[in-house]
């Protein structure tokens, strides 16, 4: 190759790059670390247009799970944590990584299950029907991924008195997938799993599956955000980030989550005081 | 069988109806691994052809650990990339993690070993015919490099799109050096992770159906350059 | 012109050449001397060694013994070979001669220039866009031997240029080769055309399993030659 046609290239490779990473840097934004369920059920594509209009800012949502994405803040990788896991977020402010947390909205989580029900667990509460569930050993589905909904699943076991580390057999299949894929695997075998309400009603191959068991307090499931310390990530940004957080808790923000329904039903319910 | 029924008919609106969120998808995707197969090309073929024309001690043992890297898990190679790429990594400073140089550079990372050793192959064989010729013509060996570069390149070309196939269908190491990030990083592979999350079936199949047009659509370019060549350069 | 002198050549003093193929012994002792102008002509059986006789010369293959030239070391620059099979590169006539000339240090107009000089004394001016791979046979021998001539060699070596070529394709390869000698370059050439050795050579090297049986003017050769291999070789080859 000659030493002119190589340089072209390399112009052009150049050029490329440029024009990818262009896209990325033109406007102002901010990235925010949250989770599986808030992506999956389509709550982002309602909220953030409606903040971008407000403020100019975009946003970029990196969904993971909640461990995950507290992990990303960690790295100061993410401006700002919207996840639902209040016991490791309080340990992420604990350990000095986010500034101040704050209530945005709870939805809850439902047990779903196949229609035929082999466990015979509708209607009861959460930690009786875990109790069946574990005697009659039917497929259960379980995130295993470190996720908000893991841990409730894992207290959930927990609560009703049985260690699911020691206890668990084949009958317990852990996935370590997000919401979405563990739908599809329960939907495929027929499997019981714990879900939040968001991701399920947005779900669409739901397949035999049905909710079973929900309304239980225990299943109540409570979203926070916080700004990761800029103390610690001196690349976080302070400004942006910390109107996105406002924003969400302000009445224009609660209004807008509390306006998000699919099929007439209300997914998520403000409660930022 | 009715759900991929459903598929293609989605697939076939997609297409026809241009919706832009899509088509965004789309460009992001071509110019991704465009630019990462170039890059790729660039690095991977010269090292290639480097290891086809020398000797040296340990030769052998570097082709094996380059065919071995051939199956590297690409997610290893995106969780190496977020770590250097983090904030909290050595290039951390860059600040381009979530963003599509990243996705270029995992997925350069990705095909570089392929196109080396592929390379490697096809430059090796034409050195065996070439060598004495370019010997005896006072070539030296790297000098060769080029020529067998060059000389070999409808092969190479052939090695190139399928690094490029390679980079186009990835998944793994772009979901977690890209994010995913609506309207930012979502490429075709991602987003059909996603649609496949949310339940919807056929419409990531959809997607699916359309990426392989694309790839299809690619090669069949490719063998059409190959035949038109062929007579041409012998 | 290239900048070795004749002088500086010949003669070229070869001296216990031996060739070893693994634990094949391929050339033993092989003496003799390349006297400046003489055309010179390597005949013998298939196997005999022939062509790794000329790999030797021009240093492709390991070899013990010593090749002398008139100034000492060999000079890789001042030599060419055509192969029996030459390989061309994927690009036209015209820019074969071109790269032979660029990697032997000709740069700019010149290297043009000496090109097309090359392709003309071959008769394949028309040919010089035509890419080297798909002409004919008989084309890319001549193609060949005007890439070695472009490079101005004081010494060719040719393994068997005429060999699954027709006779009119052949013709001109010899007609070819005839030119080179006349512009001053020593040629040395294998072959198993007798007909071919008798009107071109001037002396025959005549091998025999690895061996250098004799060296003979060639007229000599062929009227009377002095050992029992060559007699028997000449019986058996000639109709």
């Amino acid at each position: 190759m000659n030493r002119k046609r190589s340089s072209r290239l390399a112009a052009l490779l150049a050029a490329s790059l440029l024009a990818i990473a262009g896209v990325a840097v033109a406007k102002d934004f901010i990235t925010v670390a949250s989770t599986t369920s808030t992506e999956h059920s389509g709550l982002f594509k309602h909220l953030l247009p409606a903040f971008t209009k407000d403020t100019g800012i975009d946003v970029h949502v990196v969904a993971v799970g909640t461990g995950q994405a507290l992990d990303m803040g960690r790295r100061c990788d993410a401006d700002v944590e919207f996840v639902h896991d209040k016991v490791a977020e309080r340990k992420f402010l604990d350990q000095g990584y986010g500034v101040k947390r704050f209530d945005v909205m709870y939805n809850d989580f439902v047990l779903i299950g196949p229609k035929s029900d082999p466990a015979h667990v509708k209607g009861l509460e959460l930690e009786a029907a875990l109790r069946k569930i574990h005697d009659a050993k039917p497929p259960f589905v379980s995130r295993a991924d470190k996720s908000g909904t893991w841990a409730a699943e894992v207290r959930a076991w927990k609560h009703a008195g049985i260690d699911i580390a020691k206890q668990k057999g084949p009958w317990y299949k852990e996935t370590g997938s997000g919401m979405g894929p563990a739908l599809n695997t329960a939907q495929a075998m027929d499997a019981y799993i714990l879900a939040d309400r968001g991701t399920w009603l947005s779900f669409k191959n739901r397949g035999d599956l049905a909710i079973l068991v929900q309304g239980d307090p225990e299943l109540f499931n409570q979203y926070g955000v916080m700004l990761v310390n800029p103390e610690k990530c001196p690349h976080v940004k302070k400004e942006l980030g910390q109107k996105f957080v406002d924003w969400l808790i302000s009445p224009e923000g609660q209004h807008t989550i509390a306006a998000y329904k699919i099929h007439g039903e209300q997914l998520f319910f403000p409660n930022a005081r | 069988m009715t759900d991929i029924f459903a598929s293609l008919g989605i697939a076939l609106r997609l297409v026809l109806e241009g919706d832009p969120e899509f088509v965004r998808i789309v460009a992001l995707s071509i110019s991704v691994s465009l630019a990462s197969a170039l890059l790729a090309c660039a690095i991977g073929l010269p090292i290639g052809a480097a290891v086809a024309v020398s000797s040296f001690p340990g030769r052998e043992g570097l082709i094996v650990l380059m065919n071995a890297l051939l199956g590297l898990p690409s997610v290893v190679v995106g969780l190496v990339v977020y770590l250097l790429l983090s904030r909290a990594g050595p290039l951390g400073e860059l600040g381009i993690l979530f963003t599509p140089p990243a996705i270029v550079i995992a997925q350069m990372l990705l095909v570089i070993p392929m196109l080396a050793a592929l390379s490697r192959q096809t430059v090796e064989d034409a050195w065996n015919e070439y060598r004495e010729q370019l010997t005896s013509l006072n070539v030296r060996p790297w000098r060769a490099i080029p020529t067998l570069l060059l000389d070999t390149r409808v092969a190479l070309f052939t090695v190139a799109l399928a690094g490029l196939g390679r980079a186009f269908s990835e998944v793994g190491a772009v979901m977690i050096v890209g994010g995913n990030v609506d309207g930012v990083t979502r490429v075709m592979t991602t987003a059909i992770a996603l649609k496949t999350a949310e339940g919807e079936l056929p419409l990531a199949l959809a997607l699916g159906v359309v990426l392989l047009a694309i790839v299809v659509t690619l090669n069949a370019a490719a063998a059409l350059l190959r035949q038109w060549s062929a007579p041409r350069h012998g | 012109m290239a900048s070795v002198p004749r002088s500086e050549v010949l003669p070229v003093q070869v001296s216990g050449l031996g060739v070893r193929l693994g634990a094949r012994e391929v050339l033993a002792g092989v003496t003799f001397r390349l006297e400046p102008e003489l055309r010179t002509v390597i005949l013998g059986a298939n196997g005999a060694g022939k062509t790794t006789l000329l790999r030797a010369l021009h240093g492709l293959v390991p070899s013990t013994g010593s090749i002398r030239w008139a100034g000492g070391e060999r000079e890789p620059r001042a030599e060419a070979m055509v192969f029996q099979q030459p390989v061309m590169l994927r690009r036209g006539a015209l820019a074969n001669v071109e790269y032979a000339l660029a990697v032997n240090g000709v740069r700019g107009a010149e290297r043009r220039r000496r090109a097309m000089e090359a392709l003309e004394r071959a008769g394949l001016s028309a040919l010089a866009e035509r890419p080297a791979r798909v002409l004919s046979g008989g084309e890319r021998q001549r193609l060949a031997l005007a890439r070695a001539w472009a490079l101005r060699p004081r010494i060719l070596y040719l393994d068997e240029p005429t060999a699954s070529l027709d006779p009119g394709a052949a013709a001109a390869v010899e007609q070819e080769i005839a030119a080179i000698h006349a512009s001053g370059t020593r040629i040395v050439m294998t072959t198993h055309r007798l007909g071919l050795a008798r009107r071109f050579a001037d002396e025959i090297l005549f091998l025999d399993g690895g061996r250098l049986v004799e060296q003979t003017p060639a007229d000599r050769f062929f009227e009377a030659p002095r050992s029992k291999e060559a007699r028997q070789f000449l019986q058996g080859e000639l109709p």
